[in-house]
């Protein structure tokens, strides 16, 4: 085409993004030895290497280093042994590094870019405009909570040695996300990155090199999934960090369960894009190719489900398909490509097998009338209407460039639709009337929430989800908790309960009428399903009472009692403060009965026995003190927009409770869940339930919901492991010996409930009270509000 | 034309006739849209485009530029249709006859000769679409470029505040045409869209538009003033109903000139009156573009929001004075490899 020719046509013309800085970058280095372990570079121990491809080409980019288990061995002694003055370092110190990082990966930023496009595929315009920046962002941005953290974070500790396993969508970003924040707080890394893009890792680990990270603070080892069981099931780490699929996911928490592993999980989504009838339409299409068209959908929390107001459904998906048109489709080093290959053959065959799955049950599926180049693994972007919530399209994580529309009537459908999934990572809600978007984000369970926009990230914001989406969050003051030692006092260990021993006989007279402990259930005493009864005993042996055998079907009642109680979670927290204290006042008139159900129960003298109950009317206290404290924040991302990071309830908590200090045991564990707004399922103490039935009346005096608070006693590993199972329960919390906390934390995976256990350690009672108590009972959930008109 | 036939023309694949490659490209019929004949005040139409949202516009234009790249031989050519949609225009208070005719000179011979002919246009004339001028210069101007196809533009109605009385306003553009304007660039009142006196505005260009005759008429919203993408909205759709040809943005006395994001929502209203009518209207951003590079994201706009038709004069026109010399240097870079000075290049 002559210029008078393309001056006719006036169409876009190739325009590569120019390759011989990184082509010279692979022609320089030895990618069999692309380890990077305590500073140095290794071959793996079996010298065995895998290839990564250019997924626009199929061609081999390099043959890199597949890390085994012996080296991930290796690495981890490495990690190890750099721990303890790393940690120790100022965070002035840390600062720097951090700072340097952050300024070296600018100074090559193009190298990233292209380095990055090449690998994963992704259109050159994401990689240098968005996935660059956002990862040089989060070390500058961590920077300053290297050097504040003993300021912010009083007292705390880090982690210590952190397995990292990332994904191939963001290879550099995802890697940013886990690793400032790491080195933010003192711990030291081991991080794996995805087989399928390891380059931009190993240029990292050149700049480690170079930008004074001392040996062995930041591990980088290729490999697959040997590597990254090795990391997961290491003695020698003491936090994994994972993002990928729920999947391979649930199978970490399973493999982590009872080991002590800190451990959060980033997983999939099928996030909801609401559009009601008075949005921005042309800015909601627009939000839509941010959303499902970016990175060719391979985003975990691409917006992927339409869901429309039926009023502007048919006007809205006839500009969606207008836009498509216009979207191109091509190199991924093209300047002018929108939408590059998928990653990998495999995941292009799984994408063409959901579409037409998908179309089989009864989705119509349309594309753009456009070609794809001929090599690469290209998918066009795809809508797909008529699709019911039941089809594959709206239930599974597609993980590309497809798009499942539903249509809505009314905001309370809207949300209904939204909700009804067990992922739960992010949510775009367009409206142009704030009092509407601002009354949806709370009611979405997703751990991001964009009002007007989509897809957008910031090193100051948290992300992450609720739900199969994972727990844990990255960026912000919440992410850093994550690399943070837990901060609960420990308490001795809790040895097995011994077989119980037959009362002894009574011969004392006992004048008072007898009295019937039942289950404690949607606010009303009932008796438990089985209607058998257990015996609880002095530790002399004597009969102190009879409480209700609770079952699973009595914890499947307490479930649903508290699921359903929609006025505890509703009420204003000046509210639950009022109840809470309420409840302490109640408490309070009964503490000489309280005092003697103790003593008589654990032996513990009349003093001692009080002192529990004061200390317990405290922390009620202290709790309805904090329900309207413990408070959200404010982020300010570098854009004209507030975050607000709000904290939520986390929703159900079953909370399995200590036989020690049986009463204030149970209330430092209920009081905070309840102050947030949680619902929670009791199982007492196995040996003292009855000071646990004692408080039925105190309960019922102190004006709490029904449901709010349910009890159910019986043997403690059997429900605890109910709990577990229970894909309803939103978090479990376990004081028991070591074998239920290891139990509860691997039958967990059912819905990826929020477990937190002693792990066989009981806690340190009169101590055990703080916002990390508050911490665990909220979710954190980053509503972005971009304004401007 | 059916508003069916013109959603084919909306359709990114649809080609738009090619022109005849020995005739200059912006001949004198390139009128041959078919007019906006205006429509009744529809305020629920009007009312139902009240959803703007600025930060999702500003994100827009902000990736919209970053995702197409105009580079080589195809830049060279873009950039020469930057030229084709130029209104060269001259608007100062101390403009002559003299000072016009220069104008007129330079849009008739807007490349250098050995420009031309490097870049291989052979008999091709391309020029800008129109020079623009004060009334006093019309009849200077109409002279200049007189068999050239190049138009000339008025600017009217009490330019650039449009605060004469409607009478004097109306004369004005009664004026010019009988000068041999055939494009007339009113300016609204900026206070009825405050007001959102909706009906004034639109009987006010419905009358401007009756005074235009076979004239095209250019409604300037002057966007600088009127605060809000909203109420940028808001007036465009009531100048289309009202018949505006096309509808521009400032001024360029304004102390905001055209930005992408004004740009952005008029196209997108556009847009919905095509939608919604099968008219299409043109659209002329004016104030502030200077360089080739910035007329290339304007262009970039066009057709990622509206598609190739709005590439051609009848639909598109860029309002500058000094954009054309940039484009003259970047072209001869782009021939030679060498950065040009703009002393290499006559100037207007």
């Amino acid at each position: 085409m002559n210029i008078l020719e393309r001056y006719h046509a006036m169409d876009y013309a190739p325009a590569p993004e120019a390759r011989s800085e990184a082509d010279a970058w692979l022609a320089g280095r030895d990618f069999s030895k692309s380890l990077f372990i305590a500073g140095e570079w290794r071959a793996a121990a079996d010298e065995k290497t895998f290839d990564t491809e250019d997924p626009s080409s199929g061609k081999l980019l390099a043959k890199v280093s597949d890390a085994s288990a012996a080296d991930i061995e290796t690495a981890v002694a490495a990690a190890r042994k750099a721990l303890p003055k790393w940690s120790a370092a100022s965070g002035y110190e840390r600062a720097k590094v951090l700072y340097a990082i952050g300024r070296a990966m600018q100074r090559h930023q193009r190298l990233f870019a292209v380095l990055e496009s090449l690998d994963n595929g992704k259109p050159i315009r994401e990689s240098r405009d968005i996935d660059v920046p956002l990862a040089i962002r989060h070390f500058i941005h961590h920077a300053g909570w290297a050097q504040s953290l003993d300021k912010e974070f009083p007292g705390r500790k880090p982690a210590g040695v952190v397995g990292q396993i990332i994904p191939w969508n963001f290879p550099l970003l995802m890697l940013a996300w886990k690793i400032a924040p790491a080195l933010a707080t003192g711990c030291t890394v081991v991080l794996k990155p995805a087989e399928f893009t390891p380059l931009t890792a190993i240029l990292f680990a050149e700049i480690c090199e170079r930008a004074g990270v001392p040996r062995g603070v930041v591990n980088i080892v290729q490999g697959g999934p040997e590597a990254g069981a090795a990391i997961v099931n290491h003695a020698g780490i003491d936090k994994i960090a994972f993002t990928g699929s729920s999947e391979v996911g649930k199978i970490i928490r399973k493999a982590t369960a009872g080991s002590g592993k800190k451990l959060s999980l980033e997983l999939g989504g099928k996030s909801a894009f609401i559009v009601f009838e008075d949005a921005d339409l042309d800015s909601a299409v627009e939000g839509l190719v941010d959303g499902i068209w970016f990175n060719q959908g391979q985003v975990c929390c691409a917006g992927s489900r339409l869901l429309v107001q039926e009023s502007v459904a048919d006007a809205f998906i006839a500009k969606v398909k207008t836009r498509m048109s216009r979207l191109r489709v091509g190199a991924p080093l093209d300047k002018n490509t929108d939408i590059g290959p998928l990653v990998d053959k495999t995941q292009l065959d799984r994408v063409r097998r959901l579409v037409e799955e998908g179309a089989r049950q009864g989705a119509v599926c349309w594309q753009p009338d456009q070609d794809v180049p001929e090599t690469g693994y290209y998918h066009l972007p795809t809508l797909a209407t008529g699709v019911a919530p039941a089809n594959i399209l709206a239930q599974e994580e597609v993980f590309g460039p497809v798009l499942a529309t539903m249509s809505f009537r009314n905001t309370e459908e809207a949300v209904e639709l939204a909700n009804n999934t067990r992922y739960g990572l992010a949510a775009s809600v367009w409206s142009e009337n704030v009092n509407l978007a601002l009354h949806v984000a709370p009611q979405l369970k997703a751990g991001v929430v964009w009002v007007n926009g989509t897809n957008m990230f910031d090193a100051s914001c948290g992300f992450g989800g609720y739900r199969e989406s994972g727990f844990g969050r990255e960026g912000g003051r919440e992410g850093l908790e994550e690399y943070l030692a837990s901060s609960e006092p420990h308490g001795p260990v809790i040895k097995p309960a011994s077989a119980p021993k037959a009362a002894a006989r009574d011969n004392g007279e006992s004048h008072a009428i007898d009295r019937t402990a039942k289950l404690f259930i949607g606010g009303k005493q009932v008796r438990p399903d089985g209607n058998y009864s257990i015996a609880v005993l002095t530790p002399k042996g004597k009969l102190a009472g009879e409480v209700g055998l609770g079952s699973r079907k009595d914890i499947r009642d307490a479930v649903s009692a508290a699921r359903a109680c929609k006025a505890w979670p509703e009420a204003t927290a000046y509210n639950r403060a009022q109840v809470l204290y309420y409840l302490a006042e109640n408490l309070s008139g009964r503490t000489e009965d309280f005092a003697a159900r103790i003593s008589e129960l654990t032996g513990a003298s009349h003093k001692v026995a009080k002192a529990e109950v004061e200390t317990s009317i405290e922390r009620l206290f202290y709790y309805a003190g904090m329900a309207d404290k413990f408070e959200g924040r404010v982020h300010q991302p570098p854009a004209r927009t507030v975050t607000l990071a709000l904290h939520e309830p986390v929703g159900v908590i079953g909370i399995v409770a200590s036989d020690e200090a049986p009463l204030l045991g149970l209330i430092s564990l209920i009081a905070p869940a309840l102050a947030m707004g949680n619902t929670v399922v009791l199982v007492p103490s196995t040996t003292a339930p009855l000071v646990a039935t004692d408080l039925y009346q105190v309960i019922e005096y102190s004006d709490v919901p029904s449901g709010a608070i349910s009890i159910v006693t019986g043997h403690t590993a059997e429900l605890a492991a109910v709990l577990a199972k229970h894909d309803d329960v939103d978090g479990l919390w376990v004081v028991a010996e070591a074998d239920i906390c290891a139990r509860a934390e691997a039958e967990s995976t059912g819905n990826l409930k929020r477990v937190w256990t002693g792990h066989g350690r009981s806690l340190d009672w009169p101590t055990a009270q703080g916002e990390a108590f508050l911490r665990r009972a909220t979710e954190v959930k980053n509503v972005w509000v971009p304004y401007g008109d | 034309m059916s508003g069916k036939l013109r959603e084919a023309e909306m359709h990114p694949s649809a080609t738009v006739m090619p022109l005849p490659s020995r005739l200059a490209a912006n001949a004198a019929d390139t009128h041959a849209i078919a007019r906006n004949p205006g429509m009744a005040l529809d305020l629920g139409f009007v009312e139902s485009m009240r959803s703007v949202n600025r930060s999702a516009l500003e994100r827009r234009v902000g990736t919209l530029t970053k995702r197409r790249s105009i580079k080589a031989d195809n830049q060279a050519a873009w950039l020469l249709r930057s030229i084709s949609l130029m209104d060269l225009t001259t608007l100062n208070s101390n403009d002559t006859d003299e000072r016009v005719r220069r104008l007129c000179a330079k849009a008739v011979n807007p490349l250098r000769r050995d420009l031309v002919e490097a870049l291989g246009l052979g008999e091709t004339v391309i020029r800008p679409a129109a020079v623009c001028v004060y009334h006093p210069f019309v009849a200077t101007a109409v002279e200049a470029v007189r068999g050239t196809g190049i138009h000339v533009a008025a600017v009217s109605t009490a330019f650039p505040h449009g605060l004469a009385p409607l009478a004097t306003r109306i004369a004005e553009i009664e004026a010019s045409v009988a000068d041999g304007a055939d494009e007339i660039d009113v300016v609204i009142p900026r206070g009825l869209v405050f007001g959102a006196r909706w009906q004034e505005l639109y009987d006010e260009i419905k009358a401007f538009r009756a005074a235009c005759g076979e004239a095209h008429l250019k409604v300037i919203l002057g966007t600088g003033d009127l605060a809000t993408l909203r109420n940028v909205t808001l007036a465009s759709m009531v100048a289309m109903m009202a018949g505006a040809d096309f509808i521009k943005t400032s001024t360029g006395k304004e102390s905001v000139n055209a930005t992408l994001p004004v740009g952005l929502a008029m196209v997108r209203a556009i847009r919905a009156y095509h939608e919604q009518t099968g008219y299409l209207i043109g659209f002329k951003p004016a104030g502030g573009i200077s360089t080739a590079k910035v007329s290339l994201d304007w262009l970039v706009l066009m057709k990622e929001e509206l598609g190739r038709p709005w590439l051609e004069p009848e639909l598109f026109r860029f309002g500058a004075s000094s954009l054309l010399t940039d484009i003259e240097r970047q072209l001869e870079h782009h021939i030679s490899g060498r950065y040009s000075a703009n002393h290499r290049h006559a100037m207007a």
